[in-house]
């Protein structure tokens, strides 16, 4: 009853948040300033919802709270294929390959990660957590800079040009692949609906979840994949926010006392986008900061993330 | 008295390898200067002093330094995964450069200094103060700690930076280049020098604090004033480096790693080679840099955060195993 009432208020919050958005001090070209932010209000959707079935499925499968897909490095490894794919394509311009192509070659790609991902992580000798976590980032910067690092080497001239094409932001949006990325997250969202009832199960532990007579390890590799693909689409969209993940599903196993990750997701899906828009709105209206919402993300979701890490090593 | 006269051979070779590096290091570049050359041209003696001979110095300087600076942290943390780099250091370096622009934007290159001075060392006190509530001792824990409190306070510069348009700024402090290093421009890397020498001469005191609190009291030895002036030491290299040619991750953290791995972990006899072997990780970088994409330069803070972040990932596995 509680986790209804909870549930109706954010996303009461949500719609309120989107309503200003939209229309908070349109000025006189309502036309166009409807349409961008439009735009802007259906990419930060799309980011929010792909961020939080990611991460929460993550989590489940990885039986904890702090691991999610970003800080992991997942998203730095999208970044390093995008790299990889204009850098093989030779011809020293960024025209020669279109947008959408590189992104289906990447996504691909991640989805051949995936498989190494389930390598490194479920093999059967189990890891310490913060091991494969300072693992994790440490991979996650090192991919970062070898992207940066082949750019130079594609074009010294333009890098700072290129660094744009390959960092957006909350600012600068990807609109060109909106598209795209949206039929990508339905598809994947309709195909992994069915599984995540099982999620249930796996979050008793792997032991159990076999005795219970699930496929383990089959379903193991069906979460990843379409980790995978979520991570693609809010990554091609706006770039890493490395903390947006783990402030979102801590934030909703805080609200919400349930343990239905059919319900889970959802929920957790509306918070990210409260957080995004309702950050972005607050930010840009109110505080009148030039500043973008990720930043700010990035700052409450680290203060959070240490808060988590401190805490599960006091247990 | 046989091992003795291994260890000079090895301090020898490592000798004549940093030395070699120094020479390519002075001869490489967009104009070709020849060493006949430098006494009977006088423009091209010019473009050497100017240009080449600080590039070259600050170079040796910044990599020693900065490995001695991660061999100090080390000790007194006596955890082998803590540097300036896992304990944020250097993103409080960055952002005490920041506050100077904000605050006096006719800032010299000694005020900027002194404020990235204030910050790094405010920074490792704090982070000293998380190390001690960390009463269980995973030895990954602490980096990842580290890692996280340089990432919150880059948040917060970021933000600043943002508020007042010197985003563009920031980035260039992020990543590490010496092409910009010239005569009347550098000279704050100096101060790495005296740092370098005070250290080996108390070497044996970082020792004992690293045997812990009580020990080093036992020993009739100020455990607070040690520890701070190490960390002060460590504060002024980075900061020095940062101001002078921006942020150079990982050196502080695989050197003195590799170094120890091979000779033990005898403060004062390794202390030198961690200093070689740093000078001469970064001239390598550097020089490999300058060529790889000739006229273009990589810019060393990539070349090194490849090179250095395989080494680091392949230190963590080796010690997870």
């Amino acid at each position: 009853m509680k986790n209804r009432k909870t549930a109706f208020v954010i996303i009461g919050i949500f719609l309120l948040a989107s309503t200003l958005f939209m229309f908070y001090n349109t000025g006189a070209n309502l036309d166009y300033v409807l349409s961008r932010r439009g735009i802007r209000l259906a990419t930060m959707i799309v980011v929010g919802v792909s961020v939080a079935f990611s991460s929460i499925i993550f989590q489940t499968i990885t039986n904890n709270r702090i691991l999610t897909p970003s800080i992991m490095g997942y998203e730095a490894v999208f970044i390093l294929f995008q790299t990889i794919i204009v850098f093989l394509y030779g011809d020293r311009s960024f025209q020669v390959i279109s947008q959408q192509s590189n992104f289906f070659i990447a996504l691909v790609l991640m989805l051949l990660f995936s498989v190494v991902m389930y390598l490194v992580i479920f093999r059967k000798e189990k890891r310490n957590i913060f091991h494969l976590l300072l693992m994790g980032m440490v991979l996650g910067t090192l991919f970062l800079t070898m992207s940066q690092f082949m750019q130079v080497v594609i074009d010294p001239n333009e890098f700072s040009i290129v660094q744009n094409f390959m960092f957006v932001s909350f600012t600068k949006m990807n609109t060109g692949l909106l598209a795209v990325a949206s039929v990508t997250l339905i598809g994947s969202i309709m195909y992994v609906h069915r599984y995540l009832k099982y999620l249930d199960v796996i979050a008793l532990g792997r032991e159990h979840a076999i005795n219970l007579g699930l496929d383990y390890n089959k379903l193991i590799r069906k979460f990843l994949l379409v980790i995978s693909l979520l991570v693609s689409v809010s990554t091609a969209l706006v770039g890493p926010i490395t903390f947006l993940g783990i402030l979102v599903t801590n934030l909703t196993y805080e609200l919400f006392a349930t343990s239905k990750h059919k319900n889970l997701v959802w929920l957790c899906s509306v918070i990210a986008c409260v957080c995004l828009v309702a950050g972005q709105f607050f930010i840009e209206h109110i505080l009148n900061f030039s500043t973008t919402v990720s930043i700010v993300i990035n700052f409450i979701g680290g203060v959070v993330f240490m808060y988590t890490i401190l805490k599960t090593q006091k247990n | 008295m046989k091992n003795n006269h291994y260890d000079q051979k090895i301090l020898f070779g490592f000798v004549c390898v940093t030395l070699a590096l120094v020479w390519v290091s002075l001869f490489t570049g967009i104009k070709n200067i020849q060493f006949s050359e430098l006494f009977t041209d006088p423009e091209k003696w010019m473009f050497f002093m100017i240009s080449r001979f600080p590039r070259t110095l600050s170079l040796v300087l910044i990599g020693a330094g900065l490995s001695i600076a991660g061999f100090i942290m080390q000790q007194i943390a006596q955890n082998k995964f803590v540097s300036p780099t896992t304990a944020g250091s250097l993103d409080a370096a960055k952002m005490g450069i920041l506050f100077s622009l904000i605050l006096l934007p006719q800032a010299t290159l000694i005020g900027k200094m002194i404020s990235a001075l204030l910050f790094t060392f405010l920074a490792s006190l704090v982070f000293m103060l998380i190390i001690r509530k960390v009463k269980f001792r995973n030895s990954v824990f602490i980096p990842l700690a580290g890692i996280m409190f340089g990432n919150i306070l880059g948040a917060i510069a970021t933000f600043f930076a943002y508020k007042n348009n010197i985003v563009q700024n920031t980035q260039e402090w992020m990543l590490g280049d010496f092409s910009a290093v010239m005569q009347g421009q550098y000279e704050t890397i100096y101060l790495i020098l005296p740092i370098v020498i005070l250290t080996y001469i108390y070497a044996d005191r970082l020792t004992i604090v690293g045997m812990g609190d009580s020990f080093a009291r036992n020993l009739g030895l100020s455990y607070g004033t040690v520890v701070n002036m190490g960390l002060f030491a460590v504060s002024l290299i980075v900061s020095a480096s940062v101001v002078t040619v921006g942020a150079i991750p990982f050196v502080g953290l695989v050197i003195p790693n590799i170094v120890s791995m091979i000779l033990g972990d005898n403060l004062r006899k390794t202390l030198p080679y961690s200093a070689l072997v740093g000078a001469a990780f970064l001239l390598f970088c550097d020089i490999l840099g300058r060529i790889m994409i000739f006229p273009y330069e990589i810019p060393i803070g990539m070349m090194v955060g490849v090179i250095g972040g395989i080494t680091f990932l392949i230190l963590i596995i080796k010690k997870s195993r």
